[in-house]
């Protein structure tokens, strides 16, 4: 049957504006890549989301034809791009390193691109002059690169995207290089840049933060494979798997393993989990509970809830706003996020509670929600 | 639909490719299909042109009971070893005092490496002006009042590869100067303040934790320094011309020599594979050494 | 500096604390500094009879090319002229004998000229495509080439030097400069390859990678991109070159005929020729001659020089 559906596409890629059928890559015996497939709405905003080395720059070098996978496919617009030129795609890149030329000016580094399509010359300037009032960049259009501040070298990269007027922007962990402050600037102005645009946009980072605040979906990957595919708050809320438990949240889900008896887990803590929203039924009685420090209550908030313990605080470590706490839950690390205001000792005992609402439930043998 | 069919293997990145063909050229049939003409040659028994009349080994056995052959391969030895283990403590000493924060670093470094940029020729033409009898040291100081003084090298048979040695270290050891300088600033600070904060002396910090991190700087250098001793022969025309007698001959001269003015090939490519097979000798274990490392990594 | 773009890894040496308030009587402050210390002076010490075994023969030369005949016979090789005379370096440039003519250097310093020119320009040539295609267009076997082409440049050039003279002959190249030429684009290319590969893979692939998205293709990227921002290794490279082929005696001697000798050859020649009576002074000018377009450069360039060498050592 999918040989048949790979036969004519198009019907199936109404609406669909990057699609990825069955890809693969291996170097050697070395699987980067593993039979991956994924759609990318036209218009949306698509994180890929990774420790280093899952593969996500790699899928995106793919997608802009820099690096040829080994099987599979890619559509672009409805079009198969899979054997086609970078150029030749309709897509923008914009790197981490900037990746500007740095003999040319910021108007020469814009250019170039339009220059190699034998884009004509009006057109060039008028791409140009639109790009740059997009961008603030027109008073830095004679400059070179190195007279350019970090925030300065990203805009007219993410310029140099513009300009080429496609449907797909590629961006490559393109805040990495600036700093904190920078970051969080050029973040929300890339998501106004997306608001106003319209345009399909695939972003790789390693940075949580960004792929909460800006995706649409985020794609989080770990060995080449998609672990989980849906919108931030589903990532943060029900994660799909340990893994990505345990990757999303910092600090990161506590994760306690034990037993599910019916509805009693009895493992570190005894919990009834009645109100919890399974998603299938356990396969054995192995489970892991999982729990985020933000949601646990303490003291009068947490004798009100279903799921009561009592834990021996270890370390303090007042952060501002909040306070993370280090405890044990007998022999189990557990960390706690507290309101700023609050004040904890270490050595004391702190009663805890949460909700079975914000639980996860793990299958201890294949690590996936239940 | 901009969909072409898959790539050709062949054409695919054909500009590379064509690129570069003068490199695969020179690997393919310079540097193998030369050598290999020449290590098969060495068994035929050319003399004035090259001829496929294989002798076995009788050009090897002719070679090894010539006495200029034998003088040759003993001097190259006594030679190497001295040059390298002079070259390596020179610069490494040279390295290690011009990592002492001195003024006037750049110049000692310009004053240092400035032979380097010099032919062997030249320098041994200067040398063997130095090292002239008559007018030279052995003249100078027997005019200072030492008049039985005698230091004669370009005609000491036994002395002659001194004169060798002094041309030759001063021409190249700057470039072991330079490398070994960068390979101690590319040690971590830290380590120097660790050592310091212990209160070990500069001198034992040199000696026990220095000169082991700089195990593959000297790896480096001992294969450049060695790559240099086999080719010797510039310096040995324009400085001894293997004289006196065959006192200095080395084997690249022989070599050149035999294929170029006794016409007698057979013998020029015996002895110039028994140079590839010295090379060879070196080289790879210390490329195996280094795959192995990189492998580990 | 073209490069400059890229952030540069060199950090600020750290700025000492300020002052604050003595607590206790003692040390304070910065340690007085003992200029001469006997460690500085055993530095120093060591340093200048180095640079004395390294200046001397420098000095020696000069003064020689300087003195007239009677003068070296008399005096002492060290001393300074008594009477500057630059006859010795106006007959070395124009009337010295070799065994075949009495020309002096000047043809031999025309025919290296002649041939370090072409040979200079087109092995850089040739070793920077090598290089960006090393790096940036990889293909099935491009690592082998590049191993074996490293592998060549230990092998002694004795082992080779024959089979390239029938090369030679075969496409009506031996005796001529063009042939020389092609003998140094060759025996170049491992070491000025080599030097750009490690170039080009210090660049951030991702520059590539951006001129491709721009649609720019093998020579586009090359010679758009790569090359105006590699000004500073072609600098080293041309110094590596033009100093290594003006300085060959081997090839020169091997498949040039006499009348296009390169002036090391010819030098040789003026120098060790048997006949008539030896002019050290005049041997002497043509020793600084002929060491003199290397000198030049070597000083002109400085670091470059050293880069250079380092570069093309230490990473190899």
């Amino acid at each position: 049957m999918a040989q048949a559906l790979r036969a004519d596409p198009r019907s199936e890629l109404d609406g669909v504006s990057v699609s990825i059928r069955d890809l693969s890559l291996s170097y050697g015996a070395v699987e980067v890549l593993g039979d991956l497939n994924l759609d990318v709405n036209d218009g949306e905003f698509l994180v890929l989301l990774g420790a280093s080395g899952c593969g996500k720059s790699t899928l995106l070098n793919c997608i802009a034809g820099l690096q040829p996978a080994t099987e599979g496919q890619i559509f672009i617009s409805g079009k198969n791009v899979t054997w086609a030129e970078p150029s030749e795609r309709g897509i923008g890149m914009v790197f981490q390193s900037y990746a500007l030329y740095p003999q040319m000016t910021v108007e020469g580094n814009l250019s170039f691109g339009l220059k190699n399509a034998r884009v004509p010359k009006g057109e060039i300037a008028r791409r140009i002059a639109r790009a740059a009032s997009t961008l603030q960049l027109e008073p830095l259009l004679k400059r070179k690169p190195a007279a350019l501040s970090g925030g300065q070298r990203q805009r007219v990269a993410i310029g140099r995207a513009l300009v080429r007027d496609v449907d797909v922007f590629l961006f490559d962990e393109p805040l990495s290089n600036l700093d904190a402050k920078l970051r969080a600037e050029l973040r929300v102005e890339l998501k106004r840049l997306h608001q106003s645009l319209g345009n399909t946009m695939i972003y790789v980072t390693h940075d949580q933060i960004e792929a909460m605040t800006l995706a649409d979906r985020i794609a989080i990957m770990r060995g080449g494979k998609i672990q989980q595919l849906a919108t931030p708050d589903d990532i943060y809320r029900r994660p799909a798997n340990l893994y990505v438990a345990g990757f999303i949240g910092s600090p990161p889900m506590n994760l306690l393993p034990g037993r599910l008896e019916g509805n009693i887990f009895h493992g570190p803590l005894v919990a009834d989990v009645t109100g919890y929203d399974f998603t299938t039924r356990p396969r054995g009685a192995e489970a892991v509970l999982g729990i985020r420090p933000e949601h646990v209550r303490t003291g009068e908030a947490a004798a009100a809830l279903p799921i009561q313990a009592q834990a021996l605080v270890e370390v303090v470590e007042p952060m501002g706003a909040d306070t993370l706490v280090w405890t044990r839950l007998g022999d189990t690390p557990f960390r706690v996020r507290l309101d700023g205001e609050d004040r904890v000792r270490a050595g004391q005992v702190l009663s805890i509670g949460f909700d079975p609402a914000s639980l996860s439930l793990f299958d201890a043998a294949t690590e996936t929600r239940i | 639909m901009a969909r072409s069919g898959p790539p050709i293997r062949l054409l695919q990145n054909w500009p590379a490719k064509l690129a570069a063909t003068p490199m695969i050229l020179t690997a393919l049939v310079v540097f193998i299909g030369c050598s290999l003409w020449t290590v098969v040659h060495s068994f035929t028994n050319s003399r004035l042109l090259p001829r496929l009349d294989f002798v076995g080994l009788a050009q090897y056995e002719r070679l090894w009971s010539t006495p200029r052959w034998q003088v040759s391969i003993e001097n190259l030895a006594i030679y190497g070893i001295l040059a390298l283990v002079l070259t390596l403590a020179i610069g490494f000493l040279l390295a290690v005092l011009l990592d002492q924060k001195i003024r006037f670093e750049d110049g000692f470094r310009t004053i240092i490496l400035f032979p380097y940029a010099l032919s062997f020729i030249v320098t041994g033409v200067v040398w063997q002006w130095i090292l002239n009898p008559d007018f030279g040291l052995q003249h100078i100081v027997r005019s200072m009042g030492f008049s039985g003084f005698t230091f004669d090298p370009l005609n000491d048979s036994g002395l002659v590869i001194l004169a060798l040695l002094a041309a030759g270290i001063w021409q190249g050891a700057g470039l072991t100067t330079v490398i070994m300088l960068a390979g101690l600033r590319g040690i971590d600070e830290d380590v120097w303040k660790a050592s310091r904060v212990d209160g070990i002396p500069a001198l034992k910090t040199y000696l026990f934790i220095i000169l082991p991190m700089m195990k593959p700087v000297f790896a480096t250098c001992v294969v450049l320094i060695s790559a240099g001793i086999i080719k010797l022969y510039d310096l040995v025309v324009a400085l001894t011309r293997g004289g006196p007698g065959i006192a200095s001959e080395v084997p690249a001269k022989y070599v050149y020599d035999y294929m170029f003015g006794n016409q007698n090939l057979g013998q020029g490519f015996a002895a110039s594979t028994m140079m590839l097979a010295a090379v060879l000798a070196i080289i790879i274990p210390f490329a195996l050494f280094r795959m192995g490392r990189k492998r580990h990594v | 500096m073209s490069d400059a773009a890229y952030p540069a890894a060199a950090a600020a040496p750290p700025r000492s604390a300020a002052p604050r308030g003595r607590l206790l009587d003692g040390p304070a402050g910065l340690a007085p500094t003992r200029r001469l210390s006997g460690k500085r002076i055993m530095i120093y010490g060591g340093l200048l009879i180095f640079s004395a075994y390294y200046l001397l023969p420098l000095w020696v030369m000069v003064m020689t090319s300087l003195k007239g005949m009677p003068e070296i016979r008399m005096g002492n090789i060290f001393a300074p002229p008594v009477e500057i005379t630059f006859e010795p370096w106006v007959k070395a440039w124009s009337s010295a004998c070799t065994g075949l003519n009495c020309d002096g250097l000047s043809r031999g310093f025309w025919n290296s000229v002649a041939i370090v020119i072409p040979a200079t320009i087109l092995s850089i040539a040739v070793a920077a495509v090598n290089g960006y295609a090393l790096v940036n267009w990889r293909f099935k076997g491009s690592e082998v080439f590049f191993t074996i082409l490293i592998f060549g440049a230990f092998i002694p050039y004795q082992v080779m030097i024959y089979p390239i003279v029938i090369i030679l002959r075969e496409i009506g190249l031996m005796g001529s400069v063009w042939g020389l030429v092609l003998v140094h684009v060759v025996f170049g290319m491992p070491i000025i390859t080599l030097l750009f590969r490690n170039y080009f893979s210090s660049l951030p692939p991702e520059l590539f990678k951006a001129a491709r998205v721009d649609g720019a293709g093998f020579w586009g990227i090359f010679l758009r991109v790569l090359v105006p921002m590699s000004l500073p290794i072609f600098t080293v490279a041309v110094i590596l070159q033009v100093t290594g082929i003006w300085n060959d005696f081997l090839f020169g001697v091997i498949y040039t005929r006499p009348e296009s000798y390169p002036m090391t050859v010819q030098l040789n020649n003026i120098v060790n020729s048997v006949q008539g009576v030896r002019e050290y002074n005049v041997n002497m000018a043509a020793t600084l001659l002929t060491g003199l377009v290397p000198l030049t450069i070597y000083f002109l360039s400085g670091k470059l020089f050293v880069r250079g060498i380092a570069a093309g050592a230490v990473k190899g």
